[in-house]
């Protein structure tokens, strides 16, 4: 009944739809199993796309021809770019999406995807042979022959939902669980662990009093994630902002004996940036309030996911609490908050093409990995799927290093640091977070997929001319000079000394406070030659000249890095003899064996102080 | 024990070749033991670590080679952590060239320099601020040298370090707090707060790094030049502080033909002493050259005696020459010498004139041994000032010297960063910087850390 595929990726989340996507954008031969076709692309968690870090991920998807950027502007209800006060480096888009279109897009676009079949059945196992996949083998015992298996399980290997003291299998609220990967993995000689995550009560938007509440509306201007020319939203939904108050505490505090987390029913490690509400009450205990924020989950539905309250206490106990929220007083829920655990496999048994160590051909994308979030689970999927392509054409494999773009940062935290907690992006996972804009992703990535086949013609043209355009400019802005009286009226009226004498454009703009736009104002020749550049061409170069001096800065601190990166690690090092390095480092050296003393640092438990050990060692 | 990181055993012997009334032999590694049982005329195979044992080391022959004392200890409480054997020869160059001998032929390995150290390192007994601490130890030929060198191995640089590390990793928090987290609820560090936390830092950076000049300068020596017009009596003066310390005065080889070095310690700091050529206008080249080196060597001093002649120089001549010395981060010591000629002239004129002389100016008579006690206590105090060296920990490591002043430049860039109303982004790649340079010496702090912190201090988290 099945061909033989080039790529059959397990799980239809964010990962395995990127990872659908990016293999048959590659020609493969590709099918996309999944429990249920209905459920395609869900946001299980929270209805909306990108944040800090994660709006640079989704923008590093997009710039390298993945969908998550396309399909968040096509169903976004509110944009925001967080962190406008600071500079451009951490300007991070954030959009609230209408859950149901999300997944509805998804599916179309999966659907108009040449090369891409579908399955909606449970995988039950893997076929191996010789140490290498040979395809998966279904609920129903069928047998579907594949040269490579992308597994992106999300939370559903041996999901347990804990509500209060109940306690039952399932991968999602309302959806089975999934069985017998986890079990067979460890056959093979994988090491699984165990994960926890939690989400927040759905409340009834009609049963809201919406005027006790804080409004917060999107951003004046929205801007959007995709590079390409996808539509710019105009009309916007706003979200609310609620507290919870000493009462709604001291009800919480009576299901405390139930709540499977503190009497340790639940083993699994959660996110300690993502903690439940009765996590909050217990480790921050003088705080007498906590922020909510009350988001809408549609265009049209009434459906309102509760940020910020996310809880496995018992349904009655979190009824009672909301129910004491100012504006709440009279709230109906559509589903209690309720923790998950799941299984995951360590990540430093990944390569850093994400294939397994273990298993040729097969790959690991998303929570499976230790992850959290859609961003993170997306990007790796495209990463996966681009990469068992390329194996499967014998080319050689694509990885992005840590100053090249945030998902290099990811896939080498995972390989080198693994996760004790579901991992999540941070700007300040990122040592060259400066050089790594979610404005500047398009000029970092697109020309690399092009070169793989995966970025189409029309993002390549428009790269091109973007920086032929930037090109122009920043020539431009070093050649011409500013006179005294043309740019002075502008600097006095910012209150910067005036000019005594012509300065070139470019080192005025290097001026705190100094915008692109003042420039141009005070210069009709720089103006003309500004004048049909897109205003995102023009931004660009504005952020280039402004920070150069950092990125600089940056670029030299990346250098002194890489000189680390330089020094080769023997191969066969008996690291457990060395008792001078900490116990932790000796191991984690053992176990993810670094080929260079750079990787080695990067190894979390390996300590500088290892590395000084080592470095003595090998006498350098 | 356990695993061990060398699987061989090194000899050497561990007091000064010559002779003395001891000379003791130490021996480690996993055969140390053994080795040693071999060659001793009791079964020492079970003795517990700690434990002494007299007995005699007999050569193959099964001739006496020496009595003697020998202590055990068994790793992991050792010195290298591995098992190891000292013994306590009588200490003559001939048992000891033999006991060296007969215990390599036994199966030991001849250590090479600081081995023992290097073993004690990799094997974890201490952290690499302690080891460098080791060899300064060893090499320390004062007693302030010493008493560093002792302290720094106890760790006390790695304790002070470790205040700073923490400093900065707080303070990375703060500025990372509201990168990532600039959405929750919770209170951001304002300007203020963070100025003055990172002046705090930068006081903590800057005061470590001056006490190098300090620690570096009792650990080389603090060089000092005694430089004068022919005939000053610069070399008298020399033999004369020299005298009372003849007994641990050193040569030190290598000095060129026309500058002699001698090493003086007043109150445990060493003080190098260079005497030069006189200055004059050179009569012929060989001379030129002579007043070339010293000028040379006045460069690479700390510390200037000037000595002219009381009854022979004029005002005029001193000023000139003074004016021609005078440098940047040269301390000088004006001597006027012969005042004994001077006191023959006038009964209490000497005592006079000593009351009455302006700044640093120091009156002597080199020949008959009066003031010296005066400009030994001037030199002390120019060379280590007021400074409290027992108290303060002290940086003698030019490694360490040089990432702390890198340190505090990216430190002070981040603070004019901070002041300049920069985002923190930009504050942080200065802090970047400046913990990339610290971390040879604290340790590289990591965003898992970074991030650990933040979490522990501030409710995060929708």
């Amino acid at each position: 009944m099945f061909p033989e595929y080039d790529v059959i990726v397990v799980g239809a989340g964010h990962a395995g739809c990127e990872a659908a996507a990016a293999a048959a954008n590659l020609g493969q031969k590709t099918l996309l199993v999944t429990m249920n076709m209905n459920t395609i692309a869900q946001m299980s968690c929270n209805p909306a796309m990108g944040g800090v870090a994660k709006g640079q991920l989704v923008r590093e998807i997009d710039a390298l021809g993945g969908y998550s950027g396309i399909v968040t502007d096509q169903t976004m209800i509110q944009f925001r770019m967080l962190n406008r006060s600071k500079g451009p480096a951490m300007w991070s888009p954030r959009a609230q999406s209408d859950r149901m279109r999300f997944a509805e897009a998804w599916r179309l676009k999966l659907e108009q995807t040449e090369n891409l079949d579908f399955w909606q059945e449970m995988v039950g196992g893997l076929e191996v042979k010789d140490g290498r996949v040979v395809g998966v083998r279904t609920g129903m015992g069928l047998v579907i022959p594949g040269k490579s298996v992308i597994l992106t399980n999300g939370t559903f290997l041996n999901g347990i939902i804990h509500i209060g003291e109940k306690q039952f299998g399932g991968g999602r609220a309302g959806e089975k669980s999934a069985t017998g990967i986890t079990e067979q993995l460890v056959e093979l000689g994988f090491r699984a662990g165990r994960m926890k995550t939690g989400t927040p009560p759905r409340l009834d938007g009609r049963s809201i009093n919406w005027s006790l509440l804080e409004e917060q509306p999107g951003d004046e201007v929205a801007e959007k994630f995709s590079f390409t020319d996808t539509p710019r939203l105009t009309k916007q939904r706003p979200c609310h902002i609620g507290y919870t108050n000493p009462e709604v505490h001291a009800i919480l505090e009576t299901g405390f004996h139930a709540s499977p987390m503190f009497a340790g029913r639940i083993q699994g490690i959660g996110p300690r940036y993502c903690p439940s509400i009765e996590d909050k009450l217990v480790r921050f205990s003088d705080k007498t309030r906590h922020q909510l924020f009350v988001e809408p989950e549609g265009w049209d539905t009434v459906e309102i996911y509760l940020n910020g309250f996310s809880s496995s206490l018992p349904e009655d106990v979190q009824y009672k609490a909301l129910r004491k929220i100012v504006g709440f007083e009279n709230v109906r829920m559509f589903r209690p908050g309720y923790a998950i655990e799941y299984d995951f496999f360590p990540p430093d048994q990944v390569k850093l093409t994400l294939e397994t160590q273990l298993v040729e051909n097969l790959y690991f994308a998303g929570q499976i990995n230790g992850t959290t979030g859609y961003e993170e689970a997306a990007c790796q999927g495209l990463m996966a799927g681009i990469n068992a392509a390329l194996k499967n054409k014998e080319q050689d494999p694509f990885i992005l290093k840590r100053d090249e773009a945030y998902i290099g940062v990811l896939i080498d935290d995972l390989v080198n640091k693994g996760t004790e907690e579901p991992y999540r992006m941070f700007t300040s996972r990122a040592e060259y977070r400066i050089l790594l804009r979610q404005d500047n992703a398009d000029l970092r990535l697109t020309e690399k997929s092009y070169a793989l086949g995966l970025a189409d013609e029309a993002r390549y043209q428009r790269l091109k001319e973007k920086k032929e355009s930037m090109e122009v400019l920043l020539k431009a802005m070093e050649k011409v000079s500013l006179e005294p009286e043309q740019i002075n009226p502008v600097l006095e009226r910012i209150e910067s000394s005036p000019l005594n004498q012509k300065v070139k454009a470019g080192s005025v703009i290097t001026r705190p406070n100094v915008t692109l736009d003042m420039i141009l104002e005070a210069s009709p020749e720089l103006r003309e030659i500004a004048r049909d550049m897109e205003p995102e061409f023009l931004e660009q170069v504005e952020i280039g000249m402004k920070y150069e001096g950092y990125i600089r800065k940056e670029k030299e601190l990346a250098d002194k890095m890489i000189r680390l990166d330089d020094i080769i690690l023997p191969e066969k090092f008996d690291y457990r003899k060395l008792k001078s390095l900490s116990w932790e480092g000796r191991e984690k050296l053992e176990k993810v064996r670094p080929a260079s003393l750079g990787q080695a640092s990067r190894i979390s438990g390996v300590t500088p102080a290892d590395i000084s050990v080592l470095m003595v060692y090998i006498g350098r | 024990m356990s695993r061990q990181a060398h699987e061989d055993t090194i000899v050497a012997l561990s007091t000064p070749a010559g002779s003395g009334a001891i000379g003791v032999v130490r021996i480690s590694g996993p055969e140390a033991i053994a080795i040693v049982n071999g060659v001793f005329s009791k079964n020492i195979l079970h003795a517990p670590g700690y434990s002494l044992h007299f007995g005699q080391v007999l050569l193959p022959s099964g001739e006496v080679l020496d009595e003697v004392l020998l202590s055990v200890f068994r790793g992991p409480r050792s010195y290298t952590r591995e098992d190891t054997v000292e013994i306590s020869f009588h200490g003559s160059p001939y048992i000891l060239a033999e006991a060296l001998n007969l215990l390599v032929s036994a199966g030991a390995r001849p250590a090479l320099a600081g081995e023992f150290t290097q073993r004690a390192f990799l094997n974890g007994a201490m952290d690499l601020a302690q080891a460098e601490a080791v060899a300064d130890l060893i090499a320390s030929t004062s007693a302030k040298a010493h008493e560093i060198a002792f302290k720094q191995m106890r760790g006390g640089v790695s304790d002070e370090i470790g205040k700073l590390r923490h400093e900065l990793l707080n303070f990375t928090s703060l500025l990372e707090l509201e990168l990532d987290f600039g959405e929750e609820d919770v209170e951001f560090a304002d300007r203020t707060q963070l100025l003055q936390l990172i002046q705090r830092i930068s006081a903590m950076t800057t005061r470590l790094a001056e006490t190098f000049r300090l620690g570096n300068a009792i650990k080389e020596g603090i060089v000092t030049v005694i430089a004068g017009r022919p005939n000053a009596g610069k070399s008298t003066l020399l033999n004369t502080l020299l005298q009372e310390e003849r007994a641990i005065v050193s040569d030190i080889p290598g000095t060129t033909r026309d500058t002699i070095e001698e090493s003086l310690v007043i109150e445990g700091v060493k003080f190098r002493l260079i005497d030069t050529a006189g200055i004059r206008e050179a009569q012929d080249q060989i001379e030129a050259i002579g007043v070339q080196r010293t000028m040379e060597s006045i460069g690479k001093a700390r510390i200037l005696l000037y000595v002219y002649d009381v009854l022979g120089t004029p005002q005029a001549e001193k000023e000139a020459d003074l004016e021609k010395l005078r440098k940047e981060g040269l301390e000088i010591l004006v001597v006027g010498n012969k005042w004994d000629q001077a006191w023959q002239l006038h009964d209490n004129l000497f005592e006079r004139f000593q009351k009455t002389i302006p700044g640093h100016e120091l009156a002597i008579s080199a020949k008959e041994n009066n003031g010296i006690e005066q400009l030994k206590a001037a030199l002390l105090q120019a060379g280590v000032g007021s400074s409290n060296a027992e108290e303060n920990v002290i940086i003698s490591n030019l490694r360490h010297y040089q990432a702390l002043r890198a340190a505090t430049a990216s430190l002070s860039e981040a603070e004019n960063a901070i002041l300049a109303g920069l985002s923190q982004e930009l504050v942080a790649i200065d802090i970047r910087h400046a913990i990339h340079h610290l971390g040879s010496i604290t340790g590289e702090i990591t965003t898992d850390e970074v991030l650990g912190n933040i979490f522990s201090k501030f409710c995060i988290g929708k």
